[in-house]
């Protein structure tokens, strides 16, 4: 049975680091480590908590440029950077003042996380769901995915060795498809949206079929989701060790945006930064809002929905971490807000044209929720403000709205004539 | 009243002796929940709250169908019908 931690080696550092249990963020039950990943008391979400020591500016400044600086705050053994991996993270905090001068910000940063080598933040979480798959023994890396997962993790299952087979729903942009098969795992197209994809995957993890399989975001989970605060951790060092004072996530299931806050958290709570105030807004596609909906509508669940978005990475119409997203907004004075399709297109543009930054439809949520909340007087515009770009806009080519401005015979003349000379 | 297939999570399996996959009958999910506690007690108690709705976190589906998007517990379960228990899970 899949249920139950194996040591496969005797390996010299404790395979995950730090980490110390599982603990329900429910109830506050508590279980050994192992790829479990829901409470058996109320179904509530496994989380990976610790046991810190030995952290410090000093080591993490001396420690490689990419996520495993941070490997002391991780469920990673210490030598994790020394075994073959994608080595993401550390990506630009690109100073964005021409897209502040445009919408009359003070200070604004994108964190631009499509430089990741799959060209998704997707490739911090995976690191750490490779390191649990091979500390608990699985032959074959697996996920449901809306399509940045199945490249990441095809990838570095590829580099880790490890037989890889992810699903995503029937239909996804040819770019992430492509980027998802190219690395000779197997891609399984479902005939269904993410959310009966990740049913089907929940219940595959039950049955002898899928048994010796790693899903990263269902029986690897709690470690997966980890990767997601090392977001924090790098802003917060980009900025000189300060918070941002406000911030944007893009949300699906609201992993990412409740990771990017415990790495806050747990960066205040270690002394490492100042206990500065910092708000949080969750950005969502109007098509797959059920986040924003129940913002809106002052609810504490999340009623879910179907999605019709051209923001299908976002297109998860049942967030499992919908209700700690909305806790998250309102602890921190933010809320969660959702943009159209036009403005996602819109939004691309903006970006790309200010900033030189080609966002895929998720970077277009968040730069299209920034202006709307500006517009709302909801984002205060004299504070320093963080926006993430998750995704690259070459995986969805199809939401860009632009081409060549002429076609011309290779003569002077027809240049000229075409208007093209200033 | 025929039978409706109920498949069961990992986590609730201590309930079932290991069984992924039981029987059960009745019309809507609650006579189904009712009759699965009668075979195996204290399992509905960890899939309803004390309220007698479905926990924040499960999942529950009939056919392929979230039964938040039909009934909720009131969702009919026609004979023949599948029953699936997933835990939720974030991240995709
Ligand atoms: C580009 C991109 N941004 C953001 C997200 C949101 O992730 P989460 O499910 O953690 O909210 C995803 C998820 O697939 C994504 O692909
Ligand atoms: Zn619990």
């Amino acid at each position: 049975m899949a249920i139950t931690a194996t040591e496969s080696h005797t390996t010299v550092t404790r395979p995950f680091g730090p980490a110390s249990a599982l603990s329900c963020r429910e109830c506050g039950e508590r279980y050994e480590i192992g790829p479990r990943f829901a409470c058996e008391q109320c179904f509530g979400p496994l989380e990976v908590a610790y046991d810190f020591s030995g952290v410090s500016i000093d080591a993490i400044k001396s420690g490689p440029p990419s996520i495993w600086r941070y490997a002391s705050l991780l469920p990673v053994p210490a030598d994790v950077a020394s075994r073959p991996n994608m080595a993401p993270g550390f990506t630009p905090l690109v100073r964005a003042d021409r897209l502040a001068a445009e919408l009359g910000l003070r200070s604004l940063h994108v964190k631009d996380d499509s430089a990741n080598p799959t060209h998704s933040f997707k490739d911090r979480v995976v690191a750490m769901a490779v390191e649990a798959a091979r500390a608990f023994g699985f032959h074959t890396l697996s996920c449901s995915s809306t399509g940045n997962l199945a490249g990441a993790v095809g990838a570095a299952a590829a580099r880790a060795g490890l037989r890889s087979c992810v699903f995503i729903p029937a239909g996804l942009e040819e770019g992430k498809v492509v980027m998802a098969a190219v690395y000779g795992g197997r891609v399984v197209a479902i005939d269904g949206s993410y959310d009966d994809v990740n049913r089907f995957c929940s219940e595959l993890i039950g049955d002898p079929a899928g048994e010796d399989w790693g899903f990263v975001n269902v029986n690897l989970r709690p470690f997966y989701a980890e990767g997601s605060k090392t977001l924090a951790y790098e802003i917060v060092e980009q900025l000189g060790w300060r918070l941002p004072e406000q911030i944007i996530i893009p949300i699906a299931s609201g992993s990412q945006l409740t990771k990017i806050d415990k790495g806050f958290r747990e960066l205040i709570e270690l002394g490492l930064v100042e206990d500065t105030p910092y708000t949080v807004f969750g950005a969502q596609a109007t098509g797959c809002s059920p986040v924003a909906k129940a913002w809106e509508a002052g609810h504490d669940v999340v009623q879910p929905v179907k999605p019709d978005t051209i923001a299908k990475s976002l297109a998860i119409g049942n967030p499992a971490d919908g209700p700690y997203v909305l806790d998250v907004a309102r602890r921190s004075g933010g809320c969660v807000s959702h943009v159209s399709d036009e403005e996602i297109v819109d939004s691309i543009s903006l970006l790309a044209r200010t900033e030189g930054i080609f966002a895929e439809t998720a970077g277009g949520v968040t730069t299209g929720v920034l202006r709307r909340l500006l517009a709302e007087g909801k984002l205060d515009p004299n504070k320093e403000t963080v926006v993430l770009n998750t995704g690259d806009g070459l995986k969805t080519l199809n939401a860009a709205t632009a081409g060549v401005s002429a076609t011309i015979a290779p003569s002077l003349e027809a240049f000229r004539d075409a208007g093209l000379a200033h | 009243m025929s039978g409706v297939n109920v498949r069961v999570p990992t986590i609730l399996r201590t309930y079932t002796s290991g069984e992924s996959e039981v029987t059960a009958s009745g019309a809507t999910l609650r006579e189904v929940l009712t009759d699965l506690e009668t075979n195996y007690p204290g399992i509905s108690a960890r899939i309803l709250d004390d309220s007698g709705k479905i926990r924040r976190f499960v999942n529950v589906y009939v056919g392929d169908e979230d039964v938040r998007f039909a009934s909720g517990v009131e969702t009919a379960t026609p004979a023949g019908s599948r029953v699936s228990v997933v835990p939720a899970v974030a991240g995709g």
